[in-house]
């Protein structure tokens, strides 16, 4: 399917340079319009109260680039007469690597379990390893509800709150063990997935996508301001870290290194979290895995198709978006009793809106629905993220940047074709641009 | 009471603000169906462009309070104007009869960059601004109670209802106007009967935007402060004040707009402070569940 | 429920009584009662906005009657349809329906379409998923023989060749008898099909002829269709029921309803004092020959 970029319908009929350039110096007006105030005059505080402090280099360079860059895309990408197929892969291809995929699954699952063992690797790499995991576990979670069942959930974090702050305070008040919390946790986030998803099941995707966004909020400001319980701004420090079924990573005489005849090293704990990250995003994926091929599964996707005659075939439709709301749910609960085990402290400052958005972010520029897709953009975003942590100041704009021109490029993400869960010959991939996204 | 008139008071301001903001959402989301989740943001690049105009004016010698005022408000519209035109060019346009969800998604990663992108240009410190319109009024010292209403107040709904009028003139009554409504009806049929849609909806977003700058303005007078991060907040309010009046009215918005404005100061008045973004959040899902067409909306019927 | 349920002729499957549905001040049904009996195949007729979509959406539970009564002899006995909510007319009272602007999953393959519309048993055999999960229990067996129905189905529907093709992919007339396969797997008693034949050609018009035929007299399912393309309603019904303006106008066998002057009266659109005048003319023409 072919994509309109974003040229100018008139730049791409006229053939000439002249207009080429003519088009790029009306581009650099707009972006002198843009940021010459925006960036070249900066409030900046004096003894006089605020003065304007000018500052033409920024500016200067904008414009240049935004010329520079319109040029070139006018005289390539965008040149007149190109056929637009940005972003377009043949049917064929796609099959292809979708199959692929099912090769490379298994591959990158080996790649995960190996990667701490591997003599080069670092800490560094580990605890990197672990912050993309815990989103790629993040992102399937989510997937359940976006991508299967095609209900828009802008306030996935709260569940990862949830789960985060069912294991903090029950391990403070009752000393419950991370084992006992965990199921507890994720138990949690599948009845607040409930209670905050029954009265939102009729409403319609953009409606759904911003009563989620206001629970979400909700839940983080209740957070903030529950003192006596939550600790408000300050979070809670000194949750316990996990122990090996029983036995901690300590240096005492009862601790892991001692316990297994090894010598003490913090390392074993690192190894220790990554290994069960590991253990439950991949349980997320098999669980996800087996509920395509459910009937709750099928429900699901029928539903994201088509609402109407789900109900028709006796679908009660209700239930059926619940579950999906429970399931996703309470994989964000696992997530964030983990997160919180790990952390040993959390507030709400690390459940903001910003966290909901990047996970959403992971399953739509993955593929919704892809399991592989959605792993990539976790692996993709997230190293890349922490990449650039040097240029930190420039990470979000980026993100901001990415996101949009991702979408123009592929709007239905990096996978977007469709596995059927089931088939008596062949199975043969579905092109994405058949699969509906869901009303709700 | 003198505290219940005076709440009466702030609400009905905070509200014009909101309103403002609305009118960009009911527009944009009556014409193209979509949430502009970067409206807010727009709203906040509007607040700043206020303050840089202001500065740049009271740096050239310009310090008559109403003249600068002036000159601020029809600048600022025009380049906050300008990032709105922007905005649906780069990130809405581009994405327009694709699938439902990218619109959104591009949506929300424009709200990203242009919140870092001002955080970058203009710094994360707040900027603190000393009143502009000083001075303000005293009612009721005759009856034994004392209810202040200043200037600033009486500015923002002034400028406020002023606006809107003009707005609702321009929606009923011009060709633009018209062409708005086609669209909004079956934009396929619009550009069959020589609407230029592209256009129509180009400049339903350079109107929301400018309303916006306008609230920004506004928000600046009344607040005295900015910072890069008030568009998010903002933003999902004045999205609750839209949806409140019922989604793609104009008069909703506005209405929508106030009853936000005087729930939120109301709940900080008499319950809490902290909880005030409960409050708005939750008018937000319980309108949506019970009310999904809002006060002044036209009901949605399920074809079968 | 103490209220006695009404008792219904042997032969009568589904009953409706007094159907009224108002919109606002709209009537858009007015008063129309009409049996659907056992093995026949009923066809509602009647020219645009005479309200026959809407009859059809109170009976499968897609809007709730004004007034009026639908009891339904279904698999478990007589249940009055306006009371249950849309998802259980399927679930309890066995009444599938087709849609007028087709509704198939575009995005599942044909396969998977079929499975959908076996989801209560299916829900069954996973033990509400949880069994499912963990592989335990009868769901593969249960599976297995969904599988097989569906098959049976596609065969009938000669669409075998194609079962592992996504719906949206198929030809317009093969999504329609997919569409109805899909509504048979839910084992209906009573099938309801909103203008089943539109746009089909005339090849495609005789093979839903022969799959609605087959179904009536296979499968032991009553048939209710809107339909518009009159030779398909001669040719297939049993019985005839038309309405206009909300009411009901005339019932009966087809030969009895096409010689109806009131419903000649009403396709050609005359007013209704005029009808008299078309009654005379018709029973004129009749005398005549």
């Amino acid at each position: 399917m072919p994509q309109t970029p974003a040229a100018d319908a008139q730049a791409s009929t006229e053939a000439s340079f002249p207009a080429a350039v003519r088009d790029a110096a009306v581009a650099a007006l707009i972006a002198l319009g843009l940021s010459a105030p925006m960036m070249g005059l900066v409030p900046v505080q004096s003894p006089q109260g605020l003065v304007l402090e000018q500052r033409w280099a920024p500016v200067a360079i904008a414009v240049a680039v935004v010329f520079a860059g319109r040029l070139l895309l006018n005289l390539t990408l965008w040149r007149p007469g190109r056929v637009k197929r940005v972003g377009y892969v043949p049917p064929k291809l796609e099959a292809k690597l979708a199959g692929l995929a099912r090769f490379l699954g298994p591959l990158a699952i080996a790649g995960a379990v190996a990667m701490p063992l591997l003599p080069f690797t670092e800490r560094y790499a580990i605890d990197l390893g672990i912050l993309v995991l815990t989103y790629v576990m993040l992102g399937w979670g989510l997937n359940i509800v976006v991508g299967l069942a095609g209900l828009l959930d802008l306030g996935y974090v709260a569940f990862y709150a949830v789960g985060a702050y069912s294991y903090a305070l029950l391990a403070q008040y009752f000393g419950l063990s991370f084992w006992i919390c965990l199921p507890l946790a994720g138990i949690l986030a599948a009845f607040w997935g409930v209670i905050l998803g029954f009265p939102v099941l009729r409403l319609r995707g953009d409606y759904l996508a911003i009563v989620t966004l206001a629970f979400g909020e909700i839940i983080r400001i209740v957070l903030l301001n529950w003192y006596w319980v939550t600790g408000g701004p300050n979070g809670i420090s000194g949750i316990p870290r996990p122990s090996f079924f029983g036995i901690d990573f300590d240096r005492g005489p009862d601790g892991f290194a001692a316990t297994f005849g090894l010598d003490y090293s913090p390392l074993h704990r690192i190894l220790f979290l990554y290994y069960l990250i590991l253990a439950l995003a991949l349980l997320t994926n098999f669980v996800t895995i087996r509920l395509r091929r459910l009937p709750i599964g099928r429900a699901w996707e029928a539903l994201r198709e088509d609402e109407i005659a789900c109900r028709s075939l006796g679908i009660n439709t209700v239930t059926t978006k619940l579950t999906a709301f429970a399931i996703g749910a309470s994989f964000a609960g696992f997530a964030g009793s983990f997160f919180a085990t790990r952390q040993g402290f959390i507030s709400p400052e690390s459940f903001v809106f910003m966290e909901s958005a990047m996970i959403l972010a992971i399953v739509v520029l993955g593929g919704m629905g892809s399991q592989f897709g959605v792993a990539i953009a976790a692996v993709v975003m997230i190293g890349g993220f922490e990449l650039f942590r040097e240029f930190s100041d420039y990470r979000m704009i980026t993100f901001g940047l990415v996101m949009v021109l991702v979408m123009i490029w592929r709007p239905r993400g990096l996978v977007s074709s469709r596995s059927p869960s089931v088939f008596l010959k062949e199975k043969k991939a579905i092109s994405g641009s058949l699969v509906q996204e869901g009303h709700g | 009471m003198e505290y219940f008139l005076q709440q009466l008071i702030n609400g009905v301001t905070l509200g014009s603000i909101y309103g403002l903001i609305a009118i960009g959402y009911t527009m944009v989301y009556g014409i193209v169906g979509m949430i502009n989740f970067a409206h807010g943001d727009v709203f906040m690049v509007g607040a700043f462009m206020a303050l840089i105009v202001y500065l740049a004016l009271v740096a050239i010698g310009i310090t008559f309070v109403p003249l600068a005022l002036l000159v601020v408000l029809i600048v600022a519209m025009a380049l906050t104007a300008l990032y709105g035109w922007t905005v649906e060019r780069i990130a809405y346009r581009p994405l327009r009869g694709s699938f439902r969800l990218a619109p959104l998604i591009s949506a929300i990663g424009m709200s990203i960059f242009l919140q870092n992108y001002v955080q970058l240009a203009q710094g994360a410190r707040v900027k603190p601004l000393p009143p502009v319109v000083p001075g303000g009024h005293q009612f009721g010292a005759a009856e034994g109670f004392v209810v202040n209403i200043s200037n600033v107040q009486i500015l923002i709904v002034v400028t406020t209802v002023a606006l809107m009028a003009i707005f609702t003139v321009i929606v009923a009554k011009t060709s633009l106007g018209r062409a708005q409504r086609a669209c909004e009806q079956d934009r396929k049929m619009a550009s069959l009967l020589g609407v230029d849609v592209d256009r129509t909806i180009s400049l339903t977003f350079v109107m929301g935007a400018a309303l916006a700058s306008v609230a920004g303005l506004m928000y600046l007078l009344y607040y005295g402060v900015v910072d890069f991060y008030i568009g998010f907040v903002a933003g999902v309010k004045a999205f609750t004040a839209a949806v409140l009046g019922g989604i793609g009215s104009l008069p909703g918005a506005m209405l929508g707009g106030l009853l936000i404005g005087l729930i939120e100061t109301f709940w900080s008045a008499y319950f809490s402070v902290e909880y005030k973004d409960v409050a708005a959040f939750s008018i937000l899902a319980i309108v949506l569940i019970f009310l999904p067409s809002g006060l002044l909306g036209r009901p949605e019927v399920e074809k079968v | 429920m103490t209220e006695e349920l009404p008792a219904l002729p042997d032969d009568v499957l589904l009953r409706v009584e007094h159907l009224t549905m108002r919109f606002g001040g709209l009537t858009a049904v007015n008063d129309v009662s009409f049996d659907v009996r056992r093995g026949e195949i009923t066809a509602l007729i009647g020219p645009n906005g005479a309200g026959k979509t809407t009859v059809f959406n109170c009976i499968t539970g897609f809007y709730k009657p004004t007034a009026g009564r639908l009891p339904l002899k279904s698999h478990e006995g007589v249940l009055l349809l306006e009371r249950l909510r849309d998802h259980q007319i399927s679930r309890k009272a066995n009444v599938a329906r087709t849609f007028q602007n087709i509704r198939l999953f575009g995005g599942m393959t044909a396969l998977e379409n079929l499975l959908v519309a076996q989801h209560e048993p299916l829900m069954k055999a996973s033990g509400l998923t949880v069994l499912g999960v963990l592989g335990i229990g009868g769901f593969n067996r249960a599976e297995r023989q969904a599988i097989e129905k569906a098959k049976v189905w596609l065969e009938r529907i000669g669409l075998i060749d194609r079962a592992d093709d996504p719906a949206a992919d198929l030809p317009y007339g093969d999504q329609r008898r997919l569409e109805i396969a899909r509504a048979m797997c839910t084992n209906p008693v009573l099938l309801c099909l909103d203008e089943p034949a539109a746009g089909l050609n005339p090849r495609e018009s005789l093979e839903l002829n022969a799959l609605l035929r087959s179904i009536r007299d296979d499968d032991g399912a009553a048939v209710l269709l809107i339909e518009h393309d009159m030779s398909v309603v001669m040719e297939i019904s049993d019985h005839v029921v038309v309405l206009d303006y909300g009411k009901k106008i005339s019932d009966g066998s087809p030969k009895a309803v096409r010689d109806d002057p009131k419903v000649i009266a009403a396709y050609l659109g005359v007013e209704d004092e005029e009808v008299a005048d078309v009654e005379r003319e018709v029973e004129g023409a009749e005398a005549a020959r």
